[in-house]
């Protein structure tokens, strides 16, 4: 395609991502730097149906003349990015000053709740993707080879999960998994230990947690690699057949190579997916046990009465950084294709 | 036909009759929690509405919602129902309006202690009274002969002595989903400890002492007792394993007494539960609880127009000494001509035993939040007492000082 013919046909979704992608992470972006005004607090009398106290109360008059003068708040630079509750270096030099052992350091950082959250975010992304990548293709090559008069049925069988909402279908599981549910009853009988909990484990826990992920993913792997299976050239294959070789063989040395570029495009997206997991764990009540970055910024913005945005700012603009990260080696290898294609 | 033509009669008078507050104009919108007293409050309101617009947003999720919705301008509603915690964004943002005025105009019935006054401001008007006490099944403690708890030692005691006897593996049951409930389980045990909260007329935190140790040891204790999946339970979660008779003690809201007490579930079960005050802990006087209201508030970014009508639906409901007598039941009300029945026991003890009020300070949401997180790991027995202490100060530190409080 022309470059010209290119630009006129990106133009509109260029813009649409300009104004609802590019601008409100700008604003984010500008937000994470900014704290509130200090509070301005006066003593009255409060007086409610069980008695009155002197208690302390916002200063209206004075904090609507400082937020009338700069509405954004106060200027924080880094402050938010670097405070206890984000990266810390301040503490986790503390901690390596103060420390022993190196087991020691490592316990005391994982207690801070962004590294905690990074953590449990990097452990699903690591065993949630190339699980659903494995298993997606396992299902489309399965698939592929049934007689086309049942393939109908079993495919719709098959998205089912992507169709579930994720919150319906982390409930789901999550009643099955009760200590009382089918799940986790036959669990405690299996093991014969009436005191096993799925939930109350953070083992435990994180692998539900995982295992809800592949299974609510692969399906989406499954689509494209059975379509992408779809264009595979018979000739190649039917010439593999006459030479002998084995099913597996056909696979890793014709049909894998063909569907690579399908492959590097559903691991981006599926990594870019799980690097915000967030719905299990409302779904699996898991905030004990497990956070995520996304989790994070939503207890921020409603979990407390009062309203972090400074601190759901930084962390949003740390996930988006988390996910360039994450990406840059696919990225890379995707564009010296393209250029030696070129 | 002249049967229906009398009953429609009926039907229009009876409407009209109530209907006496005669609002012309406006728009009315609530926003309130949802447990059945609020929403016989909001419905009793309703029926004043007269010729104004009338709509009500019932949800668990209020708090969520609320600022948010109350800062546009205009807001989205015009009225918001509010507890003592919940009053405390909209004070710090300055969300709600003085009800000075339109209590001297239209507050007719409403008792001064309803109000809740602000720096000598009427803010909210309180219509109901709510707690945290124990519930108890009478016949599984008589059975084992055992007393009614009245401290949280003694109800340890009890629980071993249940489990002991293989009637229940998991005899105690409390609100500890990991997040607000936590917290708010915290609250309740450090104030029943004496504890308080911050440095005396500063933001500073002070809970990482003697008294904020003994509470997370109580708190484990009984979480120890307790269904395994406690950190996932809510209120709804333990009313459910109550009515399923799994559990012989629980601390639970009072305003949910009422869907303990009705006719659905098991007889046996429902016959057998029994209310009685909140506990005390380690000796200490006052109860190991926190008294709470539950009031009207109004949006200042809404038309004055709203406000006023409003503000009349909502207080005839506040004055309603029929709405109180009919459901005397669902709630203990702050409203003239309540007669408290069996299902109020619990306030009214904690109210005599002098239980305090959550306390209502402009960084307490901080300090919450901050405790609804930090203490799951120590309840998991992953890091010890005086360190989930050490980490709940500085993660409230972080927060407050980005809030502008330190």
């Amino acid at each position: 395609m022309p470059n010209k013919t290119f630009f006129w046909f990106f133009l509109p979704t260029g813009l649409a991502m300009i104004l609802f992608i590019g601008l409100p992470i700008i604003s984010t972006g500008i937000q994470s730097f900014y704290a509130q005004h200090d509070q301005v607090v006066k003593e009255v009398k409060k007086c409610d149906p069980f008695g009155c106290t002197v208690s302390i109360v916002v200063d209206q008059e004075k904090t609507s003349k400082i937020r009338e003068e700069k509405p954004l708040g106060k200027f924080n630079g880094f402050g938010t990015y670097v405070d206890r509750n984000h990266l810390a270096i301040e503490e986790i030099g503390k901690f390596w000053n103060e420390t022993n052992t190196f087991g020691e350091f490592v316990d005391q950082v994982t207690n801070l709740p962004f590294y905690k959250a990074l953590i449990f975010t990097l452990t699903y992304c690591l065993f949630v993707t190339p699980n659903v990548l494995l298993l997606g293709f396992i299902i489309a090559l399965s698939l592929n080879a049934v007689t086309r008069r049942i393939r109908g049925p079993l495919i719709f069988g098959t998205i089912l999960p992507m169709i579930v909402t994720p919150l319906v279908g982390s409930l789901v599981l999550f009643w099955m998994i009760d200590a009382e549910g089918i799940i986790g009853a036959n669990l405690q009988m299996l093991m014969d230990d009436p005191y096993l909990s799925l939930k109350s484990s953070k083992t435990l826990t994180w692998i539900t947690i995982i295992i809800y992920g592949i299974w609510h993913h692969s399906p989406f792997a499954f689509v494209v690699f059975y379509a992408a299976l779809q264009t595979v050239p018979q000739e190649p294959v039917e010439a593999a057949i006459i030479d002998g070789a084995s099913r597996w063989q056909r696979v890793r040395h014709i049909v894998l190579p063909h569907i690579y570029p399908v492959v590097t495009f559903v691991a981006l997206i599926s990594l870019m997916d799980n690097f915000r997991v967030f719905e299990p764990i409302i779904g699996f009540s898991a905030e004990g046990s497990a956070q995520s970055l996304s989790w994070l910024i939503y207890d921020n913005l409603v979990n407390e009465e009062v309203i972090l945005f400074g601190s759901a700012a930084a962390t949003s603009m740390m996930t988006i950084v988390g996910i360039a990260i994450l990406l840059a080696p696919v990225l890379i290898r995707t564009w010296k294709e393209f250029r030696t294609a070129r | 036909m002249k049967k229906i033509l009398i009953s429609l009669l009926f039907l229009l008078f009876g409407t009209s009759a109530y209907a006496d507050c005669n609002i012309k104009s406006g728009s009315i919108n609530i926003l309130a929690n949802d447990f059945p007293a609020l929403r016989t409050f909001v419905e009793t309101a309703k029926g004043c509405k007269g010729s104004a617009d009338f709509k009500v947003t019932h949800s668990s999720e209020h708090n969520k919602i609320a600022v948010p919705a109350l800062t546009a301008n205009p807001s989205e509603f015009s009225a918001r129902i509010a507890a003592n915690s919940s009053i405390v964004p909209l004070m710090n943002q300055d969300l709600i309006r003085p009800l000075d005025d339109l209590v001297k105009k239209y507050g007719k019935g409403i008792q001064d202690s309803q109000l809740i006054t602000i720096d000598g401001k009427i803010m909210a008007v309180a219509f109901m009274a709510n707690t945290q006490h124990l519930y108890y099944r009478e016949d599984v403690l008589k059975e084992l002969g055992i007393a009614v708890p009245k401290t949280y030692e003694e109800v340890v005691a009890a629980s071993e002595k249940i489990r002991a006897s293989g009637k229940m593996q998991y005899p105690y049951a409390a609100a500890y989903k990991a997040g607000w409930n936590l917290a708010e389980e915290f609250v309740n045990m450090y104030i029943g400890h004496g504890g308080e909260f911050f440095k005396a007329g500063t933001a500073q935190p002070s809970i990482n002492n003697a008294k904020g140790l003994a509470t997370l040891n109580m708190l484990k204790k009984l979480a120890g007792l307790s269904n395994p999946d406690y950190l996932t339970h809510d209120s709804e979660a333990i009313k459910v394993e109550w009515e399923s008779g799994n559990v012989a003690l629980m601390t639970l809201w009072a305003s949910r007494s009422g869907t303990l007490l009705d006719d659905d579930g098991d007889a046996k079960i429902t016959a057998a539960t029994k209310l009685t005050g909140p506990a005390t802990v380690a000796g200490g006087n006052i109860p190991a609880a926190t008294l709470w209201w539950d009031g009207f508030t109004l949006a200042k970014n809404r038309s004055d127009a709203d406000a006023e009508a409003t503000f009349r639906a909502l207080a005839h409901a506040a004055a309603n000494k029929k709405m109180v007598a009919d459901a005397a039941d669902q709630a203990v009300w702050l409203i003239e001509g309540f007669k408290p029945g069996p299902k109020s026991i619990g306030v009214i003890e904690a109210v005599k035993m002098k239980a305090k009020p959550y306390p209502m300070l402009p960084q307490m949401g901080l300090m919450h939040g901050a405790l609804g997180s930090e203490i799951v790991e120590f309840l998991q027995g992953k890091e010890s007492a005086e360190q989930a202490l050490k980490d709940v100060e500085a993660a409230y530190m972080s927060k407050a000082k980005e809030q502008g409080f330190l």
